[in-house]
């Protein structure tokens, strides 16, 4: 769904809010061609043709019916344009009964994803089509905003806060989900994908006869691991290689001889990446800030040798 | 007007200009060469804030990062913020023009407080000293200093915001300082309706300087105290509030955004009659709504926040209330529209970018409303449809109007003419890359590109190369016009003391004027506009 236009909503509710946009946009592009056509038409029409008549031009200096009236109008027409955009708004603010519940967490610089029954996932977060849901969002170290921009939602997560929004897909597909609020260098990778199943898949899936990850046992080791750096928000912070993102580029890690915040060294072996994946800061990479998040509970023992499989040969 | 007529005559020296040496300039208390240095110094920030936007440009030409790292581009998006607001937009009209301009309008010898007004430079210019200093550590948390991040960056954010609360307060004494010249300085005969409207509205933007700026100030002061005391204002972990910082913070820049455009406002109500040879259309409501937009302007600061958690209840109120600052804003423009009927326009430098403000004005203008409705706010806030918003109001109006304000004063700052060809020329390449640039961010932000992004995915490529494309042709035309002034300086015609026939006071004064403005104090007998009716 990555190239819808602009029109191109995901939800009903979506196309509410763009009945309002097109509203404002009518409204908006007839005073457009009003506006600019009197400033084109009398700059041309008025432009001075002999230096006579600069000492004739009429000496108007105000007409109160007219001011009457472009005051008069203007406040219609945006009391207008405000009731519509509210009308729809408070519509919209409350989920439709029966919204299956998502916990989401944004933190520096990913997206936690809690399901009421326990399981968790990072950057995906599955729901079914045709049935609304509500995201609960928080935030751990500083505001993020979450941006669902085919459903036209936002809202801000904030620590120390409850904030929701919802939506009920139309369609089954992979929307983008943006973090909109400014939050440091991996700000602009901070994205995450909303997965619209089929309602029957998603039951499957939810019931846990379909695992995350499904068919992944099947791959070889190196391409199960290659998935899930995929999947897991890895990318967000590490290069595979060329320019560096937040952390190391993982091209030539394994094997290295890797300096460490406190003078020490330490050589890149099996051992090394694994700590590096569960528990981040035990070993700080000298040079890099300590933001790398445990995936201790994330990934299954079997999930890390995968990665590790895939970090000996990333590219 | 026989007394101007010879103080014109008179005006081939160099005025204010005869005394040389940096003392001379350190040291003044002539509203006019302090005037002189804000220009400079706001200028100067001008050119480096846009070298920061077309590194950014420049980034943006790959969805990928590929010139710079993520972190070299937040620096770059702040220090062009930072720079473009807090050191050229809010500075530059009433601080540089307006102290050039507001006693020559009033028919006064000087502001009411010379010193004062050294003084206010003199902070000012510690002010951006400090900020050029944090630059040991550069800022990367946007022009906004949201709270927490601006509490756990390692920049130098405290230097940052003392550098700001410096350039505040000498806002707030520049605001104070023009609300008594103002009140007090008029010329015999110079009563409120016979006054400018420039003055109108830096007497509407003084007023809001002086009443919204202190806000901010604490605001960056209790920032400081967060980061270098570790008290937790706005840390929920110690039962602070993060959001509590938008509040104080928005309370300023809101009102602030009409700090940047009514001077600008102003100087196109200057110059419209002129070119138009007609008088002004609804004088009063153009003075009047200044004074409305600076009012309602106070109470709309929550629209920055519509998706920042407030109850529904204030966002429905700030939104209602946003969508009046439309309507005085939308009077101004259709009486300056109004001006032009049945006038005899020419369309020198001046002329052309006073048109150009209305025209980017209006799509500034009327992009508002999809962000004052709620619906649509949800959608594109944190877009880039509002960065094209607040680029076409704030380059498109107020830097278009400042542009207007320097083509049409340049004779009387400096005794020289500008080279009118070359002055058209650069109108074009900005009219044109101005377009290009922006134009483009309305549909990439409809299209739900955030914004501060240093990667993007290759969906908004070809708004972004256009973008881009557009900038190096706006940068153009800029060096284009800075050069024009570079050359009108050195060898431009001299000016005579009324280059463009205008009836407000300071085209009687000499060009450029001298240190005393007038010889005599001018009598005023009538309002500034009387063009095309009036006998010559
Ligand atoms: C929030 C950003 C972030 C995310 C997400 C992240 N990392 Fe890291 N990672 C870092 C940073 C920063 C460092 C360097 C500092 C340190 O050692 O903790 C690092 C270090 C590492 C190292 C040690 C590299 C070296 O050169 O010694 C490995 C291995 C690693 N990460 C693997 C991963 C894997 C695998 C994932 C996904 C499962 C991941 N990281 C997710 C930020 C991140
Ligand atoms: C017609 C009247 C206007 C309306 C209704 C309006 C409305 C808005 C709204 C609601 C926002 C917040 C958007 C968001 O972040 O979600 C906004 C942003 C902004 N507006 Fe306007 N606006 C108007 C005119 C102006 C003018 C005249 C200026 C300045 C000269 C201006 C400058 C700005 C700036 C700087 C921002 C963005 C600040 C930021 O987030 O960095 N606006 N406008
Ligand atoms: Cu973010
Ligand atoms: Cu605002």
């Amino acid at each position: 769904m990555d190239n819808v236009l602009a029109f191109g909503a995901a939800s009903a509710e979506a196309g509410r809010i763009d009945a309002v946009f097109l509203f404002i946009t009518v409204i908006g592009g007839f005073f457009f061609l009003l506006t600019q056509g009197l400033l084109i038409y009398f700059a041309v029409r008025y432009r001075r043709r002999s230096p006579e008549r600069d000492n004739e031009t009429p000496g108007i200096t105000g007409n109160h019916l007219l001011e009457f009236f472009w005051i008069l109008i203007p406040t219609l027409v945006v009391v207008a344009i405000f009731y519509y955009g509210w009308r729809v708004y408070d519509d919209l603010r409350e989920p439709r009964p029966g919204a299956t519940e998502v916990y989401v967490t944004g933190r520096q610089w990913m997206w936690e994803v809690k399901y009421p029954d326990g399981r968790t996932a990072l950057n995906e977060i599955r729901v079914p089509q045709g049935k609304p849901v509500k995201f609960i969002l928080t935030a751990t170290d500083v505001i993020h905003g979450f941006y669902l921009p085919d459903f036209r939602v936002k809202m801000d997560a904030i620590p120390g806060r409850l904030t929701s929004l919802w939506v009920q897909p139309d369609r089954t597909g992979e929307y983008t989900i943006y973090c909109t609020v400014y939050c440091g260098d991996g700000h602009s990778n901070m994205n995450a994908r909303l997965i619209v199943m089929p309602p029957e898949q998603y039951v499957a899936w939810a019931a846990g006869k379909e695992e995350r990850g499904e068919g992944e046992e099947q791959l070889s080791l190196h391409e199960r691991g290659e998935r899930i750096v995929g999947r897991t928000g890895c990318l967000n912070c590490h290069a595979v290689s060329g320019k560096e993102k937040i952390g190391p580029n993982f091209h030539g890690v394994y094997g290295s001889t890797v300096p460490l915040s406190d003078g020490t060294s330490v050589k890149a072996d099996e051992e090394y990446l694994r700590e590096s994946i569960v528990d981040p800061g035990a070993k700080v990479v000298k040079g890099y800030p300590n933001v790398m998040p445990t995936y201790k509970t994330t990934l299954k023992p079997d999930e890390v040798q995968a990665v590790i499989e895939f970090l000996k040969k990333p590219d | 007007m026989s007394a101007g007529e010879e103080s014109g005559i008179a005006g081939n020296g160099r005025g204010y200009l005869s005394e040389r040496g940096w003392r001379s300039w350190a040291f003044t208390l002539d509203h006019k060469r302090i005037g002189a240095m804000y220009l400079w110094s706001t200028i100067v920030f001008f050119l480096l804030g846009g070298v920061f936007a077309l590194l950014l440009r420049l980034e943006l030409l790959s969805p990928q990062a590929k010139y710079f790292s993520n972190h070299a581009y937040n620096v770059f998006f702040t220090l062009h913020g930072a720079m473009m607001i807090f050191l050229f937009v809010i500075p530059a009209i009433p601080s540089g023009l307006g102290n050039f301009l507001i006693p020559l309008h009033l028919g006064a010898k000087d502001v009411a407080f010379p010193r004062l007004n050294l003084a206010s430079y003199w902070i000012f210019a510690a002010g951006f000293l400090v900020i050029i200093g944090s630059l040991v550590a550069p800022m990367d948390t946007g022009w906004t200093f949201y709270t927490p991040y601006s509490a756990k960056t390692g920049a130098a954010v405290a230097t940052l915001s003392l550098g700001v609360f410096l350039i505040g307060m000498s806002s707030i004494l520049t605001g104070l300082n023009f609300i008594v010249t103002i009140h007090k300085l008029r010329a015999p005969g110079m009563t409120w309706h016979r006054l400018p409207l420039f003055i109108w509205s830096m007497y509407a933007t003084s007023i809001i300087q002086v009443v919204a700026t202190p806000v901010v100030g604490v605001t960056f002061l209790l920032l400081a105290a967060e980061r270098l005391l570790g008290v937790g204002f706005f840390d929920p972990s110690k039962g602070g509030d993060p959001v509590l910082f938008q509040h104080f913070f928005w309370f300023y820049s809101h009102p602030v955004v009409y700090v940047m455009i009514l001077p600008a406002m102003g100087i196109v109500s200057e110059v419209i009659p002129v070119f138009s040879r007609k008088p002004i259309f609804g004088y009063n409501a153009i003075a009047y709504s200044s004074l409305a937009i600076a009012f309602i302007g106070f109470l709309v600061w929550g629209h920055h926040m519509f998706t920042s958690g407030m109850s529904p209840l204030a966002n429905t109120i700030f939104s209602f209330l946003t969508f009046f600052v439309a309507v005085p804003t939308a009077v101004k423009v259709f009486n300056w529209i109004a001006t032009l009927y049945r006038g005899s326009i020419t369309f020198e430098s001046p002329m052309l970018y006073a048109l150009t403000f209305i025209f980017l004005f209006i799509i500034g203008g009327l992009t508002g409303p999809f962000l004052g409705a709620l619906a649509t706010n949800v959608q594109l806030h944190d877009t880039y449809f509002v960065v094209a918003h607040f680029h076409y109001t704030m380059m498109g109006g107020t830097v278009m109007g400042f542009f207007a304000g320097l083509h049409y004063w340049f004779p009387k700052m400096t005794g020289r003419m500008l080279n009118e060809k070359v002055a058209r020329v650069a109108w074009a390449l900005v009219f044109l890359g101005f377009n290009l640039t922006f134009f483009t961010m309305f549909i990439a932000g409809t299209r739900g590109m955030p914004r501060r992004y240093a990667e993007y995915i290759p969906k908004f490529h070809t708004e972004n190369v256009i973008s881009t494309v557009g900038s190096a042709i706006l940068a153009l035309g800029i060096l284009v016009m800075m050069w024009n002034f570079v050359q009108g300086l050195r060898k431009g015609a001299q000016a005579p003391s009324d280059p463009w026939r205008s009836l407000t006071l300071e085209w009687r004064a000499a060009s450029p004027p001298e240190t005393e403005n007038f010889h005599e104090i001018p009598q005023v007998a009538d309002w500034p506009y009387g063009y095309g009716t009036r006998k010559a």
